[in-house]
Order: C-alpha cells, then sequence, then structure tokens
C-alpha cells in the first residue's frame, strides 16, 4: 500500500508550516516541492520575509513525517533553524505547487558565498555543456550569494545580477523546479551572463575565454595579475616562481607577512606540507578557507623542485605554517587550468588586494587606480561585489578548527547564542575589526573589516553596519563597545547609537564571554577564563593582556595576571621587541650584558635613552600582556627582534618549538620547563615572569638552542595556566577553563594547554566557530551586554 | 595633568564647563584669542599662563615663551600685538637673580616682538604652594580692516601651510626636564610670530585660518580646525618637515612628532589661489624658511583630518587623548 492510496481513506488535516533560518536562495522551494509530491500531500509553498512558508494537506502521520524530513533533508546550503507548524481547517487542495514570493518584514537568513559545486564543476569542463568554460556557473547549491544581496528577501532583483536579463534557456530553467537552477538567483550562461575582461596597460582589452587563456600566459610568465573575485580584488602571482613573488612582496610593502596560496588540487600542495584528514575536509569543504597548514622540513621527496621551494619561502618566510587554500569560483578553476588545458600555473599567490591596513579592494575604478602600482594587469569582470568578504582563515588545532579569520564561507551566517538578547550592535575593537548584530538567540557577525586606523576601513565599517542591517532587518537598541579611550571602533559606535549611550566592555571578559557563548554556557556557573592576548585596556588605565578572570557574563574577579612590567614607548615596544626584551629584564632586574641577543639587537643611542626612559618611568604604561612577553622571550632567545606583521615575534618562536618537536613531544613536560613565580599571597595572584627571564637568559648564554629555549617556554606558560586554574577552582569551585584571546592562535600552546588543564580534571571550553583574537570579541561583547542590562 | 595635554580633555573642560559658565557669544567661538569691537577699534584680546618646567630651556626660558606665546595667541587673529600685561606668581624663596634672569629675557622678547608690556602684578605664595615661578600675559592688538582669521573658516579647497619644521619645543622640554641623552642638541623653536603673519597678510587679507601648534602639536591644532568648521583635512605625510633629531627622539621614546608642542610655527589654511604667493613670502622671511605646503582641506570625511602615507592609504590622525597607549593587540 503506498501512501497516495490511503488518501481517501484517513482524515485529512491542513497545516500551515514556517521553516526559518537560511532557506531562501538555496533551492529549498524546490526541495519542498519535491518532498511533497512525493509524500504525496498537497498544497503550495512559498517565500515570505518570515521564511519559507508551507501549506500543506494530508493524513496526519504523512504530515508528520514531512515536517521531519524538511529539517533532516533540507539542500546543502540550507541551515534551517525553526520548522513552526500549526493547524488549519482543511480545503481540499488537490496538487502541490511553488506560489511566487511574498514581501514581508526581512527576517530570513542570506546565505554565505558558497564554493562552486562538483555538478556545476563537471559542467564547467564539459564541452557538450551549455556553460562550458563559463567563469560565472552556479546553482541552487553553490555561488556568491552574500557579496551580491542588495537587499532581502532574496530575489534576483536584490542582487547585483539584477543588471543582467536572463536569456530564454537560462529562465527556463531559473523557473523550473525540478532544475538545478531553479530560483539560482545568479544564474547565468555565456549568452546573458557577466563578461570576463583582462586589461592590461598599452594593450587592448580581451574578453571572455581570452581574457582567461591570456591571464594565465601571463602569469605563467611571472606578472602579477589583480584578479576579481567574489568577495574583492586578489593580488595573484606563480607561487613557484620566486622572482615573481619577491616582486609582489616589494611591491605590496608587505614586509614578512605571509602570503596564502591557491593550488589547483591537494596533490599540489602535498610535497610542501602536510594536512591530515580534518586539514582535507576543511580545505575540500563548501567554504573553502585559507587553511594554515604546517610545513614540511623533512627530506625532499623527489617532487620538490628547488625552485618552487625558493618561492614558498619567499611566501611564508620563517613561517612554520603555510596558508594554503582550494579553488572557489570558477574564475579559479580556469586560471588554473581546466583537463586538456595548455600548461600553466598550478600554484598561485592568492593575496587579497588592498594597501596594508585597509579592506579588500571591490570597487572596479578603485581597483584600477589603486592596484596600478602593484599589477601588470586585471583579470576583472562586470558583476558589483555589493559587500567585500575576505578569505576566512582556520588552523586545525587538536582535530578541530580553529578560526583565526571568521569571514567568506560563513558570513553572514548566524550564531545561536545561550541567552536572549536585546537588539543589539556590538563593534569588536580596533584591530582585525569584526562587528556583531543580535536579537534574540542569534548574532550575525560581520566578515573581516580590517584595522581601524584607516579612512577606508572606518567606511567598511559603516557599510557593514548598513549590510548587517539589511540583511537581518535587526534594529540595534543597544549599542556595545571596548573600553579604550583610543579605540575608533568605539568612537565610531557613538554615530549608530546616535544620543544612546555606548556600553563599554572591558576587553578580557569580552574574550572569555565570546568563548563562553560559542560553547554554549548559560553564565549560570563562572568559568576560569584565560584570556591572553597582546593589549587590551584594563580597569585600572593599564594595558592588560595576561589576565587570568573568574568570570560569567554579568562581571569578573581578576584573579591572576602577570605581574606588571612597563611597556616602553607604547607601540614602538610592540613593534621592536628587543624594547620589551630589555623591559623585562629591566623590571626583573636582570643586567642588560652585552652578550645578550636583544642587546645587541638595540642601537647604541636608544639602549642609553631607553635606559633613562625606564628609569623615569618616561611614556612606560604598565603591562600584564603575555603577548609582550612572548615578544620579550623571542628577543631574548635571538628569534626576533623587529615586528613586521602582528605577532610575528610570538609565531617565530612557536616556529621555533616546533622545529625542536614541540608538536610532538607536546610543550607540557613540566621537567625541563622554565617556571614563574606565581605570588600566591597578592590580590590578584601575579605571575612575575622574572625567575623564566633569569632562565632563559642564562640559556642563551650557555649556547643552548633557540628551538630547546621555545619549548621550555611554552611548557612554563602552560604550567603557569594549570597552577592558576587550580588555585582558582579551590577558591571558587569552578572546574571549567575557557581559553581565549590572540595567544591561543599559538597551536603548540593551546594544545599543550587544554591538555595539561584536562590531565587536571578541568573542562576545557576553546573556540571553534569565531577566532580566539580580537576578531571574536563582538559576540562577547553582546553577551555581556546583555547580562549588565538584564540586571 | 592630563587636562593640560591640549588635547582633547582640555578642549572638553573649556566647552563643558566654562564657556557655559562665563556664556558669551566671543567665548562660544573658542579661539585662542578674542575678536571685539570697542570704541570702532578691531581689537583681539588674549591671555596665557604660563607653567613650564624647566624655568630655563635649549632655546628659551618661561619669560620668552611668556611673551611670545601671547603675542603668537593674537597674531593668530591676524593682530599685531601692541601691549601687554604681565603677572607673576613667585614661590617664596625663589631666587632674586632668577626672577631677574626671566624678567630680562622678557623685556628682550617684547622688543623683538615691538610689543610694550604696559602693567603687571606680583604675587608671593608661600613654600611649597606655588612650583618657582609662574606667569601670565595678557595683550591686546589691533586687527586689520579686511582681515577675519578664525577656524570656522576652513573650506574645502583651502591649502594648509605650516611655517617649518616641527616638534623642537616638546622635544627639547624633555630632554632637559628628564635630562634625555639625544644624540644632538635640540633647541626649542620659541619665536614671536607678528612678523611673519604681517608679511603674510601683505600678500592677501584673505586669510582663513592660522593657529599656533603649541600643546598637542600639529595633530591637534588640525583636528580642532577640521571640527570647527566642520570640514575634512587631508596632509601629506612626507611632506610635514620633521627634523632628524625630533625624529630619531620620536621613534625612540615611541612618541608621533604629530604631537609634540611648537613654540614658534604656526599652521595656515589659504586660499588655493593665493596659496603660492603666501608661501612666498613666507619663505622669504626667516621665521618661515622652511615653511611647506602640507596637505589640503577637503569636502569628505567632515571634521577628520587623515594623513595619506607614501603608500596611498588614508591613516586617520586623532585628537591627542592623555596618553598615547598602544591600541596594537
Ligand atoms: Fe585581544
Ligand atoms: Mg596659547
Ligand atoms: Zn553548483
Ligand atoms: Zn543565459
Amino acid at each position: 500500500m503506498t501512501l497516495s492510496q490511503e488518501r481517501g481513506t484517513a482524515v485529512r488535516e491542513r497545516r500551515r508550516v514556517v521553516v526559518g533560518g537560511v532557506v531562501q536562495g538555496v533551492g529549498f522551494r524546490p526541495f519542498v516541492y519535491a518532498l511533497a509530491t512525493g509524500l504525496g500531500l498537497d498544497g503550495h509553498v512559498t517565500n515570505t520575509g518570515d521564511g519559507v512558508l508551507v501549506e500543506i494537506e494530508g493524513p496526519a502521520e504523512v504530515l508528520d513525517l514531512f515536517c521531519t524530513r524538511i529539517r533532516s533533508e533540507a539542500p546543502p546550503l540550507a541551515r534551517v533553524a525553526s520548522v513552526v507548524a500549526e493547524p488549519l481547517t482543511p480545503v481540499g487542495a488537490a496538487g502541490f505547487a511553488i506560489a511566487p514570493t511574498v514581501q514581508g518584514t526581512a527576517r530570513t537568513l542570506c546565505p554565505p558565498d558558497t564554493a562552486t559545486c562538483a555538478d556545476c564543476l563537471a559542467e564547467l569542463a564539459d564541452p557538450a555543456d551549455r556553460r562550458h568554460r563559463h567563469p560565472f556557473i552556479t546553482c541552487t547549491n553553490c555561488g556568491p550569494r552574500y557579496t551580491i544581496v542588495t537587499g532581502l528577501p532574496y530575489d534576483r532583483a536584490a542582487t547585483t545580477m539584477a543588471g543582467f536579463a536572463m536569456c530564454p534557456d537560462c529562465a527556463r530553467e531559473y523557473a523550473d523546479p525540478a532544475d538545478r537552477r531553479f530560483h539560482a538567483q545568479p544564474i547565468a550562461c555565456h549568452a546573458c551572463g557577466p563578461r570576463l575582461s583582462l586589461v592590461v596597460p598599452d594593450a587592448s582589452v580581451r574578453e571572455g575565454d581570452a581574457a582567461v587563456v591570456a591571464a594565465r600566459a601571463m602569469l605563467a610568465d611571472g606578472a602579477i595579475l589583480a584578479v576579481k573575485g567574489i568577495g574583492g580584488y586578489h593580488l595573484a602571482c606563480d607561487a613557484r616562481n620566486p622572482d615573481a613573488v619577491a616582486g609582489l612582496r616589494r611591491r605590496k610593502n608587505r614586509g614578512d607577512k605571509p602570503f596564502a596560496v591557491l593550488a589547483r588540487d591537494l596533490d599540489e600542495i602535498a610535497p610542501w606540507v602536510e594536512a591530515d584528514e580534518p586539514e582535507r575536509a576543511l580545505l575540500t569543504g563548501p567554504e573553502r578557507p585559507i587553511v594554515l597548514l604546517r610545513r614540511r622540513h623533512r627530506t625532499a621527496p623527489a617532487s620538490r623542485d628547488a625552485r618552487t621551494a625558493a618561492a614558498l619561502d619567499h611566501v611564508a618566510p620563517r613561517c612554520p605554517d603555510l596558508g594554503v587554500m582550494l579553488p572557489y569560483a570558477p574564475v579559479h578553476h580556469l586560471l588554473l587550468g581546466l583537463p586538456g588545458d595548455a600548461p600553466g600555473p598550478t600554484l598561485l599567490v592568492l593575496t587579497s588586494a588592498n594597501l596594508s591596513g585597509e579592506p579588500i579592494v571591490t570597487d572596479d575604478a578603485e581597483a584600477l587606480d589603486k592596484l596600478a602600482p602593484l599589477v601588470d594587469g586585471w583579470l576583472t569582470h562586470d558583476r558589483p561585489i555589493h559587500v567585500p568578504c575576505d578569505d576566512s582563515v582556520l588552523r586545525v588545532v587538536d582535530g578541530a578548527p580553529s578560526p583565526v579569520r571568521r569571514s567568506r564561507g560563513w558570513a553572514p551566517l548566524p550564531l545561536a547564542l545561550p541567552l536572549p538578547v536585546v537588539p543589539s550592535l556590538a563593534v569588536g575593537g580596533d584591530l582585525k575589526c569584526v562587528l556583531a548584530l543580535a536579537e534574540g538567540e542569534r548574532a550575525w557577525l560581520s566578515g573581516h573589516i580590517g584595522d581601524m586606523d584607516d579612512l577606508a576601513t572606518l567606511r567598511a565599517f559603516d557599510r557593514a553596519v548598513e549590510q548587517l542591517g539589511a540583511v537581518t532587518g535587526v534594529v540595534p537598541e543597544r549599542v556595545v563597545a571596548d573600553l579604550h579611550p583610543r579605540y575608533r571602533s568605539a568612537q565610531r559606535a557613538q554615530r549608530h547609537a546616535g544620543e544612546g549611550l555606548v556600553r563599554g566592555v572591558q576587553h578580557h571578559h569580552a574574550h572569555i564571554a565570546s568563548v563562553m557563548a560559542e560553547n554554549g554556557l548559560d553564565g549560570r556557573s563562572p568559568v576560569v577564563g584565560v584570556a591572553f592576548d597582546g593589549t587590551g585596556y584594563g580597569t585600572d588605565g593599564a594595558v592588560w593582556g595576561g589576565e587570568i578572570l573568574v568570570a560569567d557574563y554579568a562581571g569578573f574577579d581578576r584573579f591572576a595576571h602577570v605581574a606588571y612590567v612597563p611597556l616602553p614607548g607604547g607601540d614602538a615596544a610592540v613593534r621592536r621587541p628587543y624594547r620589551m626584551a630589555l623591559a623585562h629584564l629591566y623590571a626583573a632586574g636582570l643586567d642588560w650584558a652585552p652578550d645578550l641577543p636583544c642587546v645587541q639587537a638595540c642601537p647604541a643611542d636608544e639602549l642609553v635613552l631607553l635606559r633613562q626612559q625606564l628609569d623615569l618611568n618616561l611614556h612606560c604604561v604598565p603591562t600584564s600582556s603575555m603577548g609582550r612577553l612572548f615578544d620579550a622571550v623571542s628577543s631574548l632567545a635571538g628569534v626576533c627582534h623587529h615586528s613586521e606583521y602582528e605577532a610575528q615575534a610570538a609565531i617565530e618562536l612557536e616556529a621555533a618549538a616546533l622545529r625542536n618537536g614541540a608538536g610532538e613531544r607536546g610543550a607540557d613536560g613540566a621537567a625541563d620547563g622554565y617556571r614563574f613565580e606565581l605570588r600566591y599571597a597578592e590580590t590578584p595572584l601575579s605571575a612575575d615572569p622574572g625567575p623564566l627571564l633569569a632562565a632563559v637568559a642564562a640559556d642563551v648564554r650557555a649556547g643552548a638552542r633557540t628551538g630547546e629555549i621555545a619549548t621550555r617556554f611554552h611548557t612554563a606558560v602552560a604550567d603557569l595556566v594549570v597552577r592558576v586554574c587550580r588555585a582558582a577552582r579551590e577558591r571558587y569551585g569552578t572546574s571549567t577553563a575557557a581559553l581565549s584571546g590572540g595567544v591561543f592562535g599559538n597551536a603548540v600552546l593551546a594544545s599543550a594547554c587544554a591538555r595539561v588543564l584536562r590531565a587536571d580534571g578541568f573542562t576545557v571550553v576553546r573556540h571553534r566557530a569565531v577566532p580566539p583574537n580580537d576578531g571574536g570579541l563582538a559576540l562577547g561583547q553582546l553577551m555581556v551586554a546583555a547580562r549588565a542590562a538584564a540586571d | 595633568m592630563g587636562h593640560g595635554g591640549g588635547g582633547a580633555m582640555s578642549a572638553e573642560l573649556v566647552a563643558n564647563l566654562f564657556a557655559p559658565a562665563f556664556g558669551g557669544a566671543t567665548l562660544a567661538a573658542l579661539a585662542d584669542s578674542a575678536t571685539v569691537d570697542l570704541g570702532g577699534a578691531r581689537l583681539a584680546f588674549s591671555t596665557d599662563s604660563y607653567v613650564v618646567r624647566p624655568l630655563f630651556f635649549p632655546g628659551g626660558c618661561i619669560g620668552d615663551l611668556a611673551v611670545n606665546g601671547t603675542v603668537n595667541d593674537l597674531a593668530m587673529s591676524g593682530a599685531r600685538a601692541a601691549y601687554l600685561s604681565c603677572g607673576f606668581i613667585l614661590e617664596e624663596g625663589v631666587e632674586t637673580a632668577v626672577v631677574g634672569r626671566i624678567a630680562e629675557t622678557m623685556g628682550a622678547a617684547a622688543r623683538a616682538a615691538g610689543v610694550e608690556i604696559v602693567t603687571g602684578d606680583t604675587k608671593v605664595v608661600e613654600s611649597g604652594r606655588g612650583d618657582g615661578v609662574y606667569v601670565n600675559t595678557a595683550g591686546i592688538g589691533l586687527v586689520p580692516a579686511g582681515v577675519d582669521i578664525r577656524p570656522q573658516r576652513a573650506v574645502p579647497g583651502d591649502v594648509v601651510i605650516v611655517s617649518g619644521e616641527i616638534g623642537l619645543h616638546g622635544v627639547a622640554i624633555m630632554s632637559v626636564r628628564e635630562g634625555l641623552e639625544f644624540g644632538a642638541r635640540v633647541e626649542s623653536d620659541c619665536a614671536a610670530l607678528g612678523g611673519l603673519v604681517g608679511a603674510m597678510l601683505a600678500v592677501t587679507p584673505d586669510i582663513h585660518v592660522l593657529r599656533d601648534p603649541t600643546r598637542g602639536g600639529l595633530g591637534a591644532a588640525v583636528n580642532e580646525i577640521a571640527a570647527a568648521a566642520g570640514v575634512g583635512v587631508a596632509l601629506r605625510e612626507r611632506a610635514i618637515p620633521v627634523p632628524d633629531q625630533v625624529a630619531s627622539a620620536c621613534a625612540i621614546l615611541g612618541l608621533d612628532p604629530m604631537y609634540v608642542a611648537n613654540e614658534g610655527k604656526l599652521v595656515a589654511f589659504v586660499p588655493r589661489d593665493q596659496a603660492d604667493a603666501v608661501l612666498a613670502a613666507m619663505r622669504a622671511h626667516p621665521l618661515g624658511a622652511r615653511a611647506a605646503v602640507v596637505g589640503e582641506c577637503v569636502d569628505d570625511h567632515h571634521g577628520m583630518v587623515v594623513t595619506r602615507t607614501a603608500f596611498g592609504g588614508t591613516r586617520v590622525v586623532d585628537l591627542p587623548l592623555g596618553e598615547q597607549l598602544p591600541r596594537i593587540c
């Protein structure tokens, strides 16, 4: 007996089913159509501002089945947040139909941009397909979304595809519920879609496939190209060509900051990096982030050629990791070559096109103007990018993803909050600014906005506020920012608060609240929050950064911190780690012995002045920063004295520990670690690095290997964490430890801390959804402000 | 001390406490000097107190600073200073010889600036209740007909000119006050700018804005102008004249020369069509020999100052706010 044969006999019911979440632009209505007709149900489905609305009639048990399967079998890009059913009076409907979209309040969710799917990829490479080599091939399961949406409900008219009239063939597919492109808003083909063009100074513009062919040839010749992709322009060059990579680094004024590479497939990078199963899964997943992979340093297999090795050293100088991603836009597949194409580059440097610190360039005129000194040509197209969206960056730590930057592929997917909040806007921090809008139990994070030093970033910030508001419909009643008096994000927040008050949340409290929130902690019992980063404004006006807080959302006790040392000359001490090493030695009462690498790195006149500056406490702010302690040890050990990009000294110290085998052995063999002196009698507890620094200096002078010093230092920090957490457990009875702050971007340290804490009986919560660095601050700010208001 | 830092905090005190308490449209303009009509004459009127430590420093002392400072405040509304008053607050026990040397330099500075000290007052406070010597000066001068110089007159298109190298006074004071050993000796630029302003006004009376970037430096001065006029200012980082000694001292101490004090410099907003002639006149004057165009006033990012960096970026220049706390995470 089939279900349809039952129709006449069973009692028929009618229900109104509203499906909320990311359900538009993802093939949801055809899915509902197929599901309903397959179950022999009658009624119709439509898109509304509140989600997908289904009115459906049939036997009660079949309707139940329908409501279950609508969640469990949803299409790949859908994220079903809610299925709400209510009874209606049956009207005796017969057949099932897809009804046109109904306008409503914009409460549905926009999907993120998604990598080209396998079906589209097969068509792209198929000479018989009408979209063979079409650089804008897409379907309901893949392609751009967030970056092209100009408003909701998500419909072609509310995207940057609005200007491209569909050809009859595309229109037919678009209207056919059985087609993979039914209501795929960016649907296009050679006849009606956007066009690629290659712009090269003093040459005629090449269009379409000729543009890609010529661009590949230029890249093979060592050229640097601007390539317009999904979320903005990239700069690209052949990653196997040392001269091209060095040229790009020089032109971009990039210092030593690593570039990422785009590889045709996993085989291309196999000789150069290690990628285990979770890493491969991330690399090939629909989000296609940049994944930071450990570089291979062991003996070269035959497939490693010297030229590529040299080039990759320019790609990521002295860096233990290489950022790798796989193609996510059709143009990437075309640039790296389809089967049967002439040989060309198979590994490209692909880095966001921007001036240092500014947001990724999306505007064509701006790209032509601003990027002119950097590139030899532009591979561009005529589909506008409505909002910038940088590539996301992750690494895998202890088998789980650990975000460094949450952007393309995730933005604007909402995060579930453990507690409801009133409509709020949180603006995060000034570096790696990410903002968040929230209402009820959902928070939407923007993509990576950038560093708030530049006018262009401030403008991108304003646009991101608008865009998030447009795609979520949230009108914030509350605006939240960091307490730092010089944060431009906080000043900018005031503009969005109007007459209202901007609520300030302490930096490290926000870090801990952030990791609590993404782990679903409701805050009823406090955690021991380990917040280690470079700089955060403290409630006493000092620069905090080595904090152990006993915290819930409503507040925190500063239980312990790294002992204060003077930070001589603010940002100057950050850029020149040798100053931090000297300040730490000074604070510890240790000699500036002329044979120490940090003393040798400091120019003679600066050494004299720095001593005076410290003696006079002139432009010295007290700091408890763990990030600066990493800098100090890095310089003291002779690893890095000048920081050309954020956390360079710490990254190179971690690399030294890794080369020493810290990854395998673990950095938690407490026997051979250095040791902080933990002063239990003080309130808050104070962790004095003096004895540790004395031991480092002694090791350096005894000629110890830097790798050994680096390992012992990581061990000492993990040991400190467990000792302080133990003390906090004794006092407060809490056995949950939460790790946050940019320092936990250090994989060696993060896994060592987690390991020793677990061994000691702690439950450890870590970041999986948002970055431990300031990119995750906004989420925590929301939660703290929500609780503060509730009290 | 934050409220004396010349930055956002002292602006806040004036705007939130003094202006509402005192009332009056003239004060509400919040200029360094007031322009008032008195018996048909347009007078510029200004007062300033000097608490600098040490009293004597390379390139000057509290005395010539007190004369030149008030002369300059008047000059910034285009007025040639005519008469000064002078008030001393002396701490019991301060040496007469010291007061004598200060008085000498004041007399010399007044003569050099072409201004007469015509009235004064002296108070002595108990030992421990003062800090040696404080000096207050007030001054008046005539504003020439057709001259209307105030921050609100900055308009997009104006060219921004700085009269010379920045940061000298602040670094000189710091070096002696703290006994810092910079490689080379840095002298304060303390000077009276009435003559230089006169030379500029001889080219055109239509100079829009003048400001002496004292406490808070060039960064504060230009920010205040941008805010007062509601315009944007775009500076070119490389065009701003920073002497090597200032640059290296700032780099070592972690300071930004943009926020270091000057006592003999001005920043001018000049209509574009007059800029070349004004610049030439400035360069012909000894106090403007190193004058340079450093940027322009724009109809964009209103109320904000940016510097265009060598690589085409646009970095925001904040109003200095107390200590220069790091933001790098
Ligand atoms: Fe932080
Ligand atoms: Mg003054
Ligand atoms: Zn597809
Ligand atoms: Zn078409």
